[in-house]
This record gives structure tokens, C-alpha cells and sequence, in this order.
């Protein structure tokens, strides 16, 4: 991956083979730093990455890799556009190497803890086993097992306490710190100066030290830091599966191409490939870059970013793209996108950006979690306090102690800070897998209280594909009028033409020259065809040319929802041809499933009305805003939201452009070949309304998580800390011991991060 | 209340004055450095906070803040400027420019993921 940071300075990041100690990467650090063209270079030894910055006129990250080898190790160059797959890798190794660590931790010190948490407690729990546990010297032997488990394995809490405390900040490590260390210290001072505490220890009914002169609490400080590292463990897991989707998307990413190149086809890097280049595409082959089909034919499967579950047949002229599987047959293709701008980068970019984008309902959290750390430690510093002096002289300190460590233990700001970003993660993942991609936390958040579905007609509810449905010949053959009216419209280019055409070419007709040719804007066209003169266009150009026609037949395909276009040939009616655009199969159903969920549905369209509520009608819409030019779009939704509706435009997202911006949400459907739509907050990869509901769904299930988050972790925190700090006492006795606390603490944030988790799993139905 | 009490009692009330000085007292800030190019241009290191974490820089002209994370830990991973609509990955070990131009004067806060550690932006008017 090389990026440009600025005019004359490119930036590559290389993952490094061979090194075995930081001292390798010292050396390779020094000879990439004198390399010619070189301005920066740095070697992580734990990430193992050399990230160098280079003068792109002098030097190349081929060259570069060179130097690496002349030192005696080897790199690998990054093929160039794979910006977010690189940078995803090295984030995955570090975070895997971050796991192992924590295990081994978290096994060392769960070995330790367990004979100092059966010495310190085993007596309370069998009584029997009291007068074995309490051998002499045992405080010394529990001191002993402890102390590794907090300074070793728990060591990551201070320096990070530390770390905070330096920046006059703090943090989840600065409440396990001082609270570790608070019950350590104490004990320590027990063992080592027991008369200091003999006033306390004589009756503490709470203490342990059996034969020891004083209680201490090794096993509170060890089964804390255990728990918690077992904590992390569990959530670095979990955490590693809400980025699931994207780096499923990444691994979508084709390694190699069969390109021709010079007339033999070898097969190369997909890095390789450049715009314009033919490349084979073979039976059960991934397509490598996105393309035109140039010759032979094939079903190819698009599932994985369109999530439609059917394989799309591809013939030539058809766009294909890079990362969707070949079925069984054989095609080549010429390379139209390639490297960063395929349409898999793109959505993996998009939904990278998403995923890091924060919803609005957040802000809360945010502001709680901002004074959230410095709050609990207040309060457990008023907490000993209280107890110290409510509490008889004799058991003062520890009852002190042990709730003070407790409030420190059982708050967990970190399930309040993961509550909202996981859910945003899971479920624009999920989306992203069903070629929904929703650009951030804030678009999901308005998905979420929709009330009202705007729908583009052309290409939304309908294929956008106008077809000739209806030929109605008047005295000349239908294969004539078919023929002439094609060869007119062969120099237009108003999408009717198209129908026309290809209409006739699917007959098997072939047009005849145009020698002469005039637009008539708003009226149609006026064509000379083999010596002919020929009309085609509507009922205002046969009229001003004084032109008879059938005016009940066009009544009749008007009434039918098509568009007429009537043919006069020599100044003498010759037939209509009847044009429909096809509603697509999966509007109806789609329309349904919105107002099964308590949506308005309204259609927009620049045609006439009576062509707006006919395929209204087909479709199930009840309401139809007709004659609406394309620069008035934007001007009805927006009346729509000053009636305060929550209004979600669908579109095009090139024509509609200003409709989706005017809206609350703007979904784009798209083409599948192009996905970077700016002006909507979700795109579908390939559109049919069903993602429309399926997104809205999908964005409803995740607010309902974050919800759900946000609640559990507040009404945790807001019960457990008081629970912890003793208000239970007075009225029943109970009290919440730092071991519990450090366990509820642990589950916590695992907690948030499961139910986030089953996001991913939700149905979502497409192509129904 | 006995001198044992009295002395908990002093102490803690004392101790919950220091951390509220600790946490929110003033604090010192740092003022952005300029390049050829007219940027203004300050790299932040990331451990357990941000150092600079209180930057200053003048309104309207356009600042590039160079984020290098030097740790592991996740809090950290992310940096969010929300004033801004801004929010970045900071992967372990790499410099990441964050780029802006601040077009109103004022105290803007950015954080981690959760924000728990924080810095200020204040901008100066031009």
C-alpha cells in the first residue's frame, strides 16, 4: 500500500519477514534510512512493518524491498490499492499478537491465584479445612503467589494507570490499579507490621488471617486482576468478531488475473491489471477486477456484495464485478476499474468509514464516560470515609477497605463507551454482506424513525428499462412500421429510442439509412427514411403536422399506463407503438413488507399521472405525487418533512441527487458498478426495494441493540456502584465482595459486546 | 468522632479536592508549529493520553495534527473529533495525519472511542 502525503513524498507500509529481535529491526530501520530517495523510514519490531516515506521520483517500494533483502531479511511489496486490506492486516496481526499475550498473562496468573484464593478463603468456605489452611507463615506464602500476578501479569494496569495519570486523565486501568493495590498494600503492611492492625484484627470477623496476626486480602488483589485479564480475553474475542463483515469483504479480494498481453494470456498480480486490459475469466474463477464482458457468456454469482441469492447471467456489453464468482461458463472481460476504485474497495472504504462514524444517541455516554472515571473515584473515597467512621473501631479499616475496592472494581465505563460503537459495527457489517452499506452511526439512527418511504418511479419501483409492449399497425405491416420507426429513431437519444430499437433488433429487423434528421423537442422527430418522410413522436407532433390518427387506440395504451408513440409516414397515419417501462418483479412484495412495518409509501414521478397510478396501482401505493419535474423533486420531500414526517427518498442517486440530500435519508440504489454515491446515506449495491426494507429493517434491529446496550450499562453502573459501596448494608446485611464486583465487572462489557454480536446474525430477505 | 476518624474524614474530603483539581484543574497548552506550506502542524503522541493534549492554532488557516499510537491498548484506537465529524484509526506503531481547517474560533475537545482520554483544540481567532 503506498500513499502520497504530500507533493513530492509517497508513503509505504511493508510487512517485513524474517525478523526475529528488535535489534534486526534497528538494522533494517538503518539501511531502508539510508537507501537513496528515503526521508523517514520506521521498523516495528511487534507489528513487524517498515513504514518508509520516499521521494516516488527517485525510489519505489520494489527497490525499497531490495534494501530490505540486501540486509539480509526479505518484505513484501503491497499491491497498490489495497490501502484498507493492508492497513486491516497489520491492525489483525497486532491484535493477535495483543491475545496471546493477555492469555499467557491471564493463564499465569489464574495458576497463581487459585492456592492463594483457597488459602485466604477456603477456611470460610469448608470450615473443616480451617485449621490445615492456617499453617504458619502462610500471609508470607500468600504474598509470595500474589505478587507475580499483580506485577507481572497485571503490570499492564499500572503502567496504563500510569500512562493516564501522566496526562492528568484516567481510565478502566486506574480504577483496577488503585483498587489492586489498595487491598496489596494493606495486606503487605499487615504481614510485615501486623501490631499496627492488632486493635482491628482481634475481633475482625471479616478478616482471615487464621494464625496470622491480621487479616489480609492477597486473594482480593490476585482473583481482581485474574478476573479482569479473563475479561478482556473474552472481550478482545468478541471485539475481533464485530470486525467480522469487513474483513469477510476483504478476503473477497482476488490475488491473481489471466490477462493477455501480447497476444498470450499469462496470469499476473490482480495489482497488475490496468484499466483497459482483456483479461480470461474461467469456469469457477473469481472475476479479478471490475469490467465490460468483451465476448462469451456466463451466469456469474454476486451474492457476497449484492446479496441477491441468484447468479446473473452476463453476455457481452454487460458490466461484471471484480470479487464475484463464474459459474460454469467462460467470458473475457476488458478491465474498466481497477486497484482502489473497483466497487469492492469502495464498499469496503465506505463501510470502514461507517464503522468508525458515531451515532448520535451516543452522546450521552460520551458525556458520562468523560467524567465517569474521576466520579467513581470520588465516590469511593467517600465511601471509606463514610464506613470508616460508621463502622466500630475494631473492623473499621477493612470494612473501609473492601467496599472502597469494591466501587473501584465494579464500574465499568467500558461497557458504557462499547455500547453504541459495536452495535454500529455489527449492523453495518450485517448490511454490508446484503449489499446494504449505510454510511455511519447517524444515517442508522434516522433509518430508525422513518415514517414515510418516498420512491423514484424510473428505476426504482419500475426496471427503468423502457420496452416496447404494444405495436398497433394502420395499414402498413407491423414490420415495416417497426422498421421505419427504428431507423427515425436511430439518431435520437431519448431513452424511448432505445426501446424502439431494440424492439426492432429483436425481431430481427434491420433498419434502414436516415438520410435526413430533426428533433422536435417536447413533440418527437421528423426523419426521411429510404425517400420517406416519417413522423414519430406524440400526439402534439401529428397535430401540428395535420396528421389524422386513432385517438381512441392512444386513449386506450394511455389508460393502460403506457407511453404512446404514434408513427406517420408520407403525411399519413401509420400506427402506435406502446412503451412500458416494467415494474420489477420484487416491487409489489417490497411495497408490502414497508407498510407491514407502519410506513407511508408515496411515489414520485416526473410522468403523467395516469402513467404514475397505474403502476401504482400494480404495486400497492396509495399515494402518487405525478408531473413532478426533476428540479421539483427535492422541493416535495421537503414539504413532506415540513409536515413532520421522517422522510426517506429513493432514488437513482445521480438524477435524484437533490431529493436524496432534501431527505432525512437518502437511499441510492445502485447499478452495482458504481457505489461511491455521495448524496446517499445508504446505498444498495444493486437495487430493488426489497433492500429498501430490508435496510430499514436492518437499521431499526441496530438501534433497538444500542438501545438495549446503552440501558444495561447505565442501570448496571447506576446499581452496582452503590450496591458496591455498602447502601445494602444497614437494611440486609449484604454486602458485595471486590471478588463478586471484579466478576460483574468482567461480564460487563462482555455482556455488550455479545448482544451487539447477534446483530450479525439477523434475516435479512432480498430478491423476494 | 475520634483523632482516627477525623483524620479519614480530612483526608478524604482533602483527596476528592485533589482529584478534582487533577482531572479538570487548568492546564497548559501547547501552540501548533507552522510549515513552509502555511500549515499548522503538531504531532501528538498517543500513550495512555495524548502529549500535546491541549493545542493551540489560529482560526481559518488549515492544521494537520500527526497522530503516532504507541501502544497497545485499545482504548486508544480510534480518535474522534467530533466537532469536526471526524474520526480516525490510529493502528499501533503508525503516524496518522488527521487534516482540517477549523473555520470557528472556540475550545473543541477530542477524545478516544469512549472518551475517557481527551485532548482540547483551541482555536484562536485570526
Amino acid at each position: 500500500m503506498s500513499t502520497t502525503t504530500a507533493e513530492t513524498s509517497s508513503r509505504v507500509d511493508m510487512p517485513v519477514v524474517g525478523m526475529h529481535c528488535a535489534a534486526c529491526a534497528v538494522r533494517i530501520e538503518g539501511a531502508l534510512g539510508q537507501a537513496p530517495g528515503v526521508s523517514k523510514a520506521a521498523v516495528n519490531f511487534a507489528t513487524g512493518r517498515a513504514t518508509v516515506e520516499y521521494d516516488p521520483a527517485s525510489t519505489a517500494p520494489a527497490d525499497l524491498r531490495d534494501v530490505v533483502r540486501g540486509a539480509g531479511y526479505d518484505a513484501v511489496v503491497p499491491p497498490d490499492g489495497h490501502h484498507a486490506g493492508g492497513v486491516s492486516d497489520a491492525e489483525e496481526r497486532a491484535r493477535e499478537a495483543e491475545y496471546k499475550r493477555t492469555r499467557l498473562k491471564f493463564v499465569v496468573a489464574a495458576v497463581l491465584t487459585v492456592p492463594v484464593a483457597v488459602i485466604g478463603m477456603g477456611g470460610h468456605i469448608i470450615p473443616s479445612l480451617g485449621p490445615l489452611l492456617n499453617f504458619p507463615g502462610r500471609a508470607w506464602v500468600e504474598l509470595a503467589l500474589a505478587t507475580p500476578v499483580l506485577f507481572w501479569a497485571g503490570w499492564e494496569f499500572f503502567t496504563g494507570a500510569w500512562a493516564a495519570a501522566r496526562h492528568r486523565a484516567a481510565d478502566m486501568n486506574t480504577l483496577v490499579a488503585i483498587g489492586t493495590l489498595s487491598a496489596f498494600a494493606y495486606s503487605v503492611v499487615a504481614t510485615l507490621v501486623p501490631d499496627w492492625f492488632t486493635v482491628s484484627a482481634s475481633s475482625d470477623h471479616a478478616g482471615h488471617g487464621g494464625s496470622a496476626p491480621v487479616g489480609v486480602y492477597y486473594e482480593v488483589a490476585a482473583v481482581i486482576v485474574t478476573l479482569i485479564l479473563l475479561g478482556r480475553l473474552l472481550e478482545a474475542r468478541a471485539r475481533s468478531r464485530t470486525g467480522g463483515a469487513i474483513r469477510a469483504l476483504i478476503g473477497l479480494s482476488p490475488k491473481t488475473a489471466r490477462v493477455e498481453r501480447d497476444g498470450v494470456e499469462v496470469d499476473v498480480p490482480v495489482s497488475e491489471v490496468r484499466v483497459g486490459d482483456v483479461v480470461r475469466v474461467r469456469p469457477g474463477e473469481k472475476v479479478p477486477v471490475d469490467g465490460t464482458v468483451l465476448d462469451g457468456k456466463s451466469a456469474v454469482d454476486e451474492s457476497m456484495l449484492t446479496g441477491e441469492p441468484l447468479p446473473v447471467t452476463k453476455a457481452p456489453g454487460d458490466s461484471v464485478i471484480g470479487a464475484t464468482v463464474n459459474t460454469t461458463g467462460s467470458f473475457r472481460l476488458t478491465a474498466t476499474k481497477v486497484g482502489a476504485d473497483t466497487v469492492l474497495q469502495q464498499i469496503v472504504r465506505l463501510v470502514q468509514e461507517a464503522q468508525g462514524s458515531k451515532a448520535p444517541i451516543q452522546k450521552l455516554a460520551d458525556t458520562v464516560s468523560g467524567y465517569f472515571v474521576p466520579a467513581v473515584l470520588c465516590l469511593a473515597v467517600l465511601t471509606f470515609v463514610v464506613w470508616f467512621n460508621l463502622t466500630p473501631p475494631e473492623s473499621r479499616l477493612t470494612f473501609a477497605l473492601l467496599t472502597f475496592v469494591s466501587v473501584l472494581i465494579i464500574a465499568c465505563p467500558c461497557a458504557l463507551g462499547l455500547a453504541t460503537p459495536t452495535a454500529v459495527m455489527v449492523g453495518t457489517g450485517r448490511g454490508a454482506q446484503a449489499g446494504i452499506l449505510i454510511k455511519g452511526g447517524e444515517p442508522l439512527e434516522s433509518a430508525g424513525r422513518l415514517t414515510t418511504v418516498v420512491l423514484d418511479k424510473t428505476g426504482t419501483v419500475t426496471e427503468g428499462k423502457p420496452a416496447v409492449t404494444e405495436i398497433v399497425p394502420a395499414g402498413l405491416s407491423e414490420a415495416d412500421l417497426l422498421r421505419l420507426a427504428a431507423a427515425a429513431e436511430g439518431q435520437s437519444e431519448h431513452p424511448l429510442a432505445r426501446a424502439v430499437i431494440a424492439a426492432a433488433q429483436s425481431r430481427g429487423l434491420v433498419a434502414p439509412q436516415t438520410t435526413a434528421f430533426e428533433a422536435v423537442p417536447g413533440h418527437g422527430l421528423v426523419a426521411t427514411v429510404e425517400g420517406r418522410q416519417v413522423l414519430v413522436g406524440n400526439a402534439r407532433l401529428l397535430t401540428s403536422r395535420n396528421v389524422a390518427f386513432d385517438a381512441a387506440a392512444v386513449g386506450r395504451t394511455a389508460a393502460a399506463g403506457r407511453t404512446t408513440l404514434l408513427v406517420a409516414v408520407d403525411g399519413a397515419f401509420a400506427g402506435l407503438l406502446a412503451v412500458a417501462d416494467p415494474v420489477k418483479p420484487t416491487s409489489k412484495a417490497a411495497v408490502e413488507r414497508l407498510h407491514a412495518m407502519g410506513l407511508e409509501v408515496v411515489l414520485l414521478t416526473g410522468d403523467n399521472r395516469g402513467t404514475a397510478e397505474t403502476v401504482a396501482r400494480e404495486v400497492g401505493i396509495d399515494q402518487v405525487l405525478a408531473d413532478v419535474l426533476p428540479d421539483g423533486k427535492a422541493a416535495e420531500v421537503k414539504k413532506l418533512r415540513d409536515a413532520g414526517k421522517v422522510v426517506a427518498m429513493v432514488g437513482d442517486g445521480i438524477n435524484d441527487a437533490p431529493a436524496l440530500a432534501a431527505a432525512d435519508i437518502g437511499i441510492a440504489m445502485g447499478t452495482g458498478t458504481d457505489v461511491a454515491i455521495e448524496a446517499a446515506d445508504i446505498t444498495l449495491v444493486k437495487g430493488d426495494l426489497s433492500g429498501v426494507a430490508s435496510s430499514i429493517e436492518l437499521s431499526r434491529a441496530t438501534m433497538r441493540t444500542i438501545r438495549q446496550n446503552l440501558f444495561f450499562a447505565f442501570a448496571y453502573n447506576v446499581l452496582g456502584i452503590p450496591v458496591a459501596a455498602g447502601v445494602l448494608y444497614p437494611l440486609t446485611g449484604w454486602l458485595l465482595s471486590p471478588i463478586l464486583a471484579s466478576a460483574a465487572m468482567a461480564l460487563s462489557s462482555v455482556s455488550v459486546v455479545t448482544n451487539a454480536l447477534r446483530l450479525g446474525r439477523l434475516e435479512l430477505r432480498r430478491g423476494n | 468522632m475520634d483523632t482516627a476518624q477525623l483524620a479519614v474524614t480530612g483526608g478524604g474530603v482533602a483527596l476528592i479536592g485533589f482529584i478534582l483539581w487533577f482531572f479538570f484543574g487548568p492546564r497548559a497548552a501547547t501552540a501548533a508549529r507552522q510549515t513552509e506550506g502555511g500549515v499548522q502542524e503538531v504531532e501528538v503522541v498517543v500513550q495512555g493520553g495524548y502529549t500535546p493534549d491541549r493545542i493551540e492554532v489560529t482560526q481559518g488557516r488549515p492544521v494537520r495534527l500527526v497522530f503516532h499510537r504507541t501502544e497497545s491498548n485499545p482504548c486508544t484506537e480510534q480518535v474522534v473529533f467530533g466537532d469536526f465529524g471526524i474520526a480516525k484509526s490510529l493502528p499501533e506503531g503508525e503516524r496518522v495525519a488527521v487534516e482540517f481547517t477549523p473555520d470557528r474560533a472556540g475550545t473543541f475537545v477530542f477524545h478516544c472511542s469512549m472518551n475517557m482520554v481527551r485532548g482540547a483544540l483551541v482555536v484562536r481567532p485570526a
